[in-house]
């Protein structure tokens, strides 16, 4: 394999890898602020277990976003120096800006937060835990700020000079739409994450009987944040499609399988391609079931706009930015956009769902329950990977949407023998840490609020030898 | 401001969160290293883990920012560099994930097994990258094969990274490696009790013995392998002086169980010889072995004025408030630690 593609693979690796961790840490790090701001006012003791009991798997989750960010932020020279020189003007600032506005704050104030209990002021310890997930999520924004540059960039010019992108205006930069709607989406989607998270480990118990009380104001927590959230995610995700329709029509496209240019559009229901992912074989649309226009309507907001096909695109491209294959691998494309969507309106129908269930007071002995566990985990980690997969590879052939593609911005100096080397090496590496992760995870879940309680697991009897 | 002066503003600048990683990392590592030597029983490791456990990923943010601000500032400099040391950075970037985890869940199972084994990953993931990043450095003073188009010339893949193990290379690295371990047991002394505390201090003297071997040998092979002498001059003026000076200094504190002091003079020879580093390095950021003129220098790796300007602002404005809130969790946990398990965190 040439380091072309042993680049991307790394790059795609460790991003979801670092991704499947992020979002339960943006979005549990408001419930534990909230959850211990109850405490404060209400001296309520549950609260100040509910805190406790899901800042620990909150804990657990965080280390590993952590060293894997650290891994994200120097890939860009590793492996992408042709795009970092291009780009690194732009590029850098938020990155930068990220670090000293975002990291310093979540990593200074959760050291306070997990070492400060009963050694600073409470008002100080349940400052640093708002000031945890503040700058997790401003981390967030910087980083999407940076991503969205890359989908539609703004604020520079090509320097002929030098060829390179140079910034002319920060505030278009900061101000920039694409960054925003992925913000948003982001940030909701973390909090979907979160309350899922909880609904799983909560219903778990409740099927269990252990500790009722906690774990039904816990789910109850879990279906309306959940609920909020996911609809959130939904409008943000529409908003998203629309902007994508104006700066990313090939990308559009190509979620859709929409081969020709057509108004009024039809969604696709199941589209078959062949295998080179370049041709349609078979498909159901919209209008089939009585419904035209519906991809119209996703587009912009009415029923017969017109959307422009992969052909179209490829031809105005080819005259645009000479000869090449500008269409995406479409079968990827499409189908990570119908597995988030799909399970995007899952998680809304379900948290729904929950909460209307919740009014019952004797609700976990219903039979729904067992099937909450595993598929409210599913559910989000898969839609979250299948939606950067989406973003990603909707992109290509670009690294930055029409200035650079991902074949010029590889590092020239990397041999297959070093990919080889250090994606072996991070596979293994990363692994090791799911398995780890994954085990803690699970036994902290299982053991339940009182063990969490305690600082370590030296002091917490009912830990040691449970269940492994 | 005109251009010059805001590349050189940010060369400093680069220069001192470098010098800010040195010297609060160092410490980190240290300790890392000396984890499984230092404690014996299970709460003594704990003890020495917790010393550092509430700062080290705020430390360690210090090494993140220098790279955001390298690739902001001067991204061919980030460019070449990051992909030029590409397997080394990848080894220490897998000390580093090793460690990280390690902190958070040594303590989250009691098996005696399990802890043991992180204890070690701690140690070699402290390791790795103070060894790696003194062989960089180091070969960054001597100079690097960089091309007329700043890329890293790998004729033969693989073997231009072994390259970076030269003599000058290994010493630097050497050099690190013991003078955090110092920095790290003076940190010890300073902040634990009791018979731990007499430990760290013990041990303190017998590093000191090698760290100031070592950095011996450092300076002389800086006389060989770099420009030095055309650079700085045959004096090569106050700052490497008093660096080594600091250090040779510290060893009559530590006899007397100054902790303060001896910590603060180990972390003057850690700043002053990043110092005299970077103002070797000056006005260059990597130096090419092949042709003086490919070097790269802070005028042709830097961002457009524009850029720089952008971000000075942004600087001007967050750096002193996250220095102040750093500064302020240090003053907060002040307090030595003991091995009282209830006071224990991790
Ligand atoms: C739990 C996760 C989750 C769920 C349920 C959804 N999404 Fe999503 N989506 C993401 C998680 C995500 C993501 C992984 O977070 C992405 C990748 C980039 C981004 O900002 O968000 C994303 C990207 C993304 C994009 C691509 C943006 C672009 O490349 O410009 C679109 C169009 C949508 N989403 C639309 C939707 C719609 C219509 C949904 C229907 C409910 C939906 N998403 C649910
Ligand atoms: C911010 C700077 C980013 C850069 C420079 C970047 C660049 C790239 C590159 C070069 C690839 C490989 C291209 C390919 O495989 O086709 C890639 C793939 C990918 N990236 Fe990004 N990316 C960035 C941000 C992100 C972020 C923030 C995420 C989400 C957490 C993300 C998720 C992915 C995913 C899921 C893939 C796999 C898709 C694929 O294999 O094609 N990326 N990215
Ligand atoms: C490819 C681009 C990315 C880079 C370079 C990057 C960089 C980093 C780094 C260096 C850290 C460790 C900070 C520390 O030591 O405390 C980190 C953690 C984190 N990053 Fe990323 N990151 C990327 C993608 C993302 C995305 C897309 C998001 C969110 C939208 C995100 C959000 C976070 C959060 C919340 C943390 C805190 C710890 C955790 O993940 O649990 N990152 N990231």
């Amino acid at each position: 394999m040439d380091p072309i593609t042993l680049s991307r693979l790394q790059f795609a690796l460790t991003t979801i890898y670092h991704w499947l961790f992020v979002p339960l840490t943006l979005g549990m790090g408001w419930f534990v602020a909230f959850m211990q701001t109850r405490y404060y006012q209400t001296r309520d003791e549950t609260w100040r277990k509910m805190a406790k009991f899901w800042g620990k798997l909150f804990l657990i989750n965080f280390a590993i976003g952590v060293v894997t960010g650290i891994v994200q932020e120097f890939q860009f020279g590793m492996n992408w120096s042709e795009y970092s020189r291009y780009v690194g003007d732009i590029f850098g600032a938020p990155l930068a800006v990220e670090a000293l506005l975002a990291f310093f704050m979540e990593s200074t104030f959760l050291g306070i937060w997990i070492f400060g209990e009963g050694r600073v002021p409470e008002k100080v310890h349940l400052a640093s835990i708002w000031l945890v997930a503040i700058g997790s999520n401003l981390s967030a924004l910087w980083i999407l700020l940076a991503n969205g540059w890359m989908q539609h960039p703004v604020g520079y010019v090509i320097n002929e000079a030098n060829g390179r992108a140079e910034l002319v205006n920060f505030f278009a930069l900061v101000g920039n739409p694409k960054g925003w709607i992925f913000f948003w989406h982001t940030i909701a989607d973390g909090l979907a994450m979160a309350s899922f998270m909880i609904l799983a480990v909560s219903a778990w118990h409740l099927l269990r009987k252990q500790n009722v009380d906690f774990f039904k104001r816990s789910f109850q927590m879990g279906a309306l944040v959940g609920l909020i959230a996911s609809t959130l995610v939904f409008l943000g995700g529409h908003t998203m499609g629309q902007f994508m329709y104006e700066n990313q029509p090939m990308k559009f496209a190509a979620i859709e399988a929409h081969w020709e240019t057509s108004a009024p559009a039809d969604f696709s229901i199941l589209t078959i391609g062949d295998l080179s992912g370049k041709r349609e074989v078979w498909s159901l649309r919209t209008s089939q079931l009585g419904i035209p226009g519906v991809l119209s309507f996703l587009a912009c907001n009415n029923f017969d706009c017109e959307v422009r096909g992969v052909y179209d695109i490829q031809a105005e491209y080819e005259a645009l930015y000479g000869p090449g294959d500008y269409i995406p691998l479409m079968v990827v494309t499409y189908w990570t956009f119908r597995i988030m969507m799909t399970f995007g309106f899952i998680m809304m129908g379900a948290s729904a769902f929950f909460l209307w269930a919740t009014r019952k007071k004797d609700y976990e002995n219903a039979k729904w329950l067992k099937f909450v566990p595993f598929g409210a985990l599913a559910l989000p980690y898969l839609a979250n990977a299948s939606g950067w997969i989406l973003t990603e590879m909707g992109r290509q052939p670009w690294i930055v949407q029409g200035l650079l593609k991902v074949e010029d911005a590889v590092s020239p100096n990397l041999t297959t023998l070093d990919l080889l080397i250090s994606l072996i090496g991070y596979t293994l590496v990363y692994g090791a840490l799911a398995v780890v992760m994954v085990k803690l995870m699970l036994k902290y879940a299982k053991a339940g609020p009182d063990a969490a309680m305690h600082e370590s697991v030296d002091a917490a009897p009912a830990l040691v030898g449970a269940d492994d | 401001m005109s251009y010059e002066t805001l590349q050189t503003i940010w060369f400093i600048l680069i220069a001192v969160l470098w010098i800010g990683f040195y010297f609060l990392e160092g410490f980190d590592f240290g300790v890392g290293m000396l984890l499984p030597f230092l404690g014996k029983k299970d709460e003594e490791r704990r003890a020495i883990i917790n010393a550092i456990g509430s700062v080290w990923d705020g430390n360690e943010v210090w090494l993140l920012t220098a790279g955001g601000a390298t690739f902001a500032a001067f991204p061919h400099w980030y460019a070449t560099m990051f992909s030029g040391f590409y397997l080394p950075l990848f080894l220490l970037l897998t000390g580093l994930i090793i460690r990280g985890v390690s902190f958070e869940y040594r303590s989250k199972n009691p098996d005696p097994k399990w802890r043991n084994r992180f204890d070690w990953m701690i140690a070699i993931g402290s390791f790795l990258p103070a060894l790696l990043l003194g062989t960089a450095f180091a070969n960054l003073a001597k100079g690097v094969p960089i091309d007329a188009n700043m890329n890293y010339v790998s004729p033969n893949g693989i073997m231009t990274t072994l390259g970076l193990l030269n003599p000058y290379g290994l010493i630097g690295g050497l050099a690190t490696v013991t003078v955090f371990l110092l920095h790290g047991a003076n940190f010890l002394a300073l902040k634990l009790e009791g018979e731990l505390r007499e430990r760290a201090h013990a041990l303190s003297k017998k590093l000191y013995i090698a760290a100031a071997v070592v950095t011996t040998l450092l300076l002389i092979a800086t006389y060989l392998y770099t420009d030095i002498r055309t650079k700085l001059g045959i004096n090569p003026g106050i700052t490497p002086i008093a660096s080594y000076a600091a250090l040779l200094v510290s060893i009559y504190f530590i006899n007397r169980k100054m902790e303060g002091w001896a910590f603060i003079s180990v972390a003057a020879h850690i700043v002053l010889t990043q110092v005299t580093f970077f103002t070797l390095m000056f006005p260059r950021v990597m130096i090419s072995s092949l042709n003086p003129d490919w070097s790269l220098t802070i005028y042709n790796a830097s961002s457009s004025q524009y850029t720089l300007t952008v971000m000075s602002i942004v600087a001007l404005i967050f750096v002193p408030i996250v220095l102040a809130y750093q500064g302020w969790t240090y003053y907060m946990f002040r307090k030595r630690i003991s091995t009282d398990k209830k006071t224990l965190v991790y």
